[in-house]
């Protein structure tokens, strides 16, 4: 492993993009930096800006309106970044699949590289899908 | 000229004190991390941070911003706080004596990061970042003053000498100004003006990650924020050097005086975390009193007190 992508995989930077979520992946996702969880360990650091991000996480159903600005945000993120499908509704559209503003999951808009599973995933689900990310 | 070149690239300029800074950075992190109950970064994060945003990411630059001013302005945060740093650290590290009046150089060259970090977010053409800028603005003209006064006050308690070679000889001789009282004013003026002029946390809304998105620095990617982190580390470590020289005896590198000085910048940092650990954020307006009238005041008695001796 090449001293970039060391440095690289040592200090991702997260930037949490909530789609029409039921708010309950959010509340997850802020777990992992409270101390118990704390993923500081690994040298992650939520940020507010999306120039910033190395990670961008994305949760809850994306509909029509979300869908423009997932892509303009996407854009806007310097490369290379991240992208990780957090809860059913990122991974599949979940219980909201079936709705009529539904735009599809995440991966149809934007390509993703991880995919967490659960509604809503637990915090160490999470924790273990980052350290796949880190192994990939 | 290759001594001179040596000096602001290598030791004590650039690399010395970046190293240093990006150690410090660390400490302020682990001690955040524990004061949250956490286990913090592990010992290299801030060169991971700053390689990463160096080498792997992208440089995005504003469509709707002055480009060049939007790129010139990281490098000249550099410069600016690498001059003061060697300017502080040459006398302070024993190795030249400095000129006479450089500490009046010393607060012009620490105040260009600030005024970088300006011209950048403005050059950005974000509205977020011109928030930030506006408030980083008047961030400076409210704590300004007051680090002059502060300034002023070490000059008299010093025998009137504008040198900082002289100040730190003058304690040496006399015992450390922080041993007095109005001493011990001083020192708690100069770490509240520290505090702001790094934004740490009760005055850090130029950056307020939560309220405006990392204001100033929002529109930031890449090398050019990779960096502004440099400037940062090193104004971590040349801030409280500069305190430490002024008020607490310098520092002395004789056997196990080692220790002792290591343990002073400690000391002082830990104290900066320790503010922003346990401090909400305050209101620009609320900063600009803070400053403008009570660290003033402060400041004006202190210089009242050591003209009585005191
Ligand atoms: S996956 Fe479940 S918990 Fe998460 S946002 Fe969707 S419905 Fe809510």
């Amino acid at each position: 492993m090449g001293f970039k992508e060391h440095c690289f995989k040592k200090s991702l930077w997260l930037f949490h993009f909530a789609g029409a979520s039921c708010n309950n992946c959010d509340i997850e996702i802020l777990d992992c930096l409270t101390p118990r969880y704390d993923v500081e360990r690994f040298g992650m650091l939520l940020v507010g800006s999306i120039r910033h991000a190395d990670v961008l996480l994305v949760n809850g159903s994306i509909n029509q309106r979300d869908k423009s600005r997932l892509l303009e945000l996407y854009e806007q993120a310097p490369k290379p970044i991240l992208v990780v499908a957090i809860g059913a509704c990122g991974c599949t559209g979940g219980i909201f699949a079936e709705g009529n503003t539904f735009a599809g999951p995440v991966d149809k808009i934007i390509p993703v590289d991880a995919y967490i599973p659960g509604c809503p995933p637990k915090p160490e689900a999470i924790l273990a899908g980052v350290v796949k990310l880190l192994n990939k | 000229m290759a001594e001179q070149l040596f000096y602001f690239l290598i030791f004590p300029g650039l690399l010395f004190a970046a190293v240093v800074g990006a150690f410090l950075s660390y400490y302020d992190r682990k001690i955040t991390a524990w004061v949250q109950f956490r286990k913090g970064p592990p010992l290299f994060q801030p060169f991971y941070d700053f390689f990463k945003l160096l080498l792997v990411k992208e440089t995005i630059l504003p469509k709707y911003g002055s480009k060049g001013v939007f790129l010139a302005a990281p490098i000249f945060a550099v410069f600016g706080a690498t001059a003061a740093g060697v300017f502080i650290l040459l006398p302070l590290l024993g190795i030249e004596t400095g000129f006479n009046g450089d500490i009046i150089v010393i607060f012009y060259l620490l105040t260009i990061p600030s005024l970088t970090y300006i011209i950048g977010s403005l050059a950005s053409g974000n509205p977020l970042a011109a928030v930030g800028g506006s408030r980083e603005m008047k961030l400076i003209l409210a704590y300004e003053l007051t680090f002059l006064l502060v300034l002023a006050g070490i000059i008299q308690k010093a025998g009137m000498t504008i040198s900082l070679n002289e100040i730190i000889s003058f304690q040496t001789i006399n015992g450390a100004f922080a041993g007095s009282i109005s001493g011990i004013i001083l020192f708690i003026v100069f770490i509240f003006c520290i505090q702001a002029k790094l934004a740490l946390v009760p005055f850090d809304m130029p950056e307020a990650e939560t309220e405006i998105n990392h204001g100033i620095m929002i529109e930031y990617s890449g090398t050019p924020y990779a960096l502004v982190k440099l400037a940062k580390y090193i104004m971590l470590f040349i801030l409280p050097a500069f305190l430490i020289s002024l008020l607490w005896g310098g520092l002395n590198f004789e056997g196990i005086h080692i220790l002792w000085s290591v343990l002073k910048i400690l000391f002082v940092v830990l104290l900066l975390t320790l503010i922003r650990n346990t401090n909400p954020r305050v209101k620009i307006k609320q900063a600009l009193r803070f400053f403008i009238l009570w660290m003033n005041l402060l400041a004006i008695l202190a210089i009242v007190l050591s003209y009585f001796g005191y």
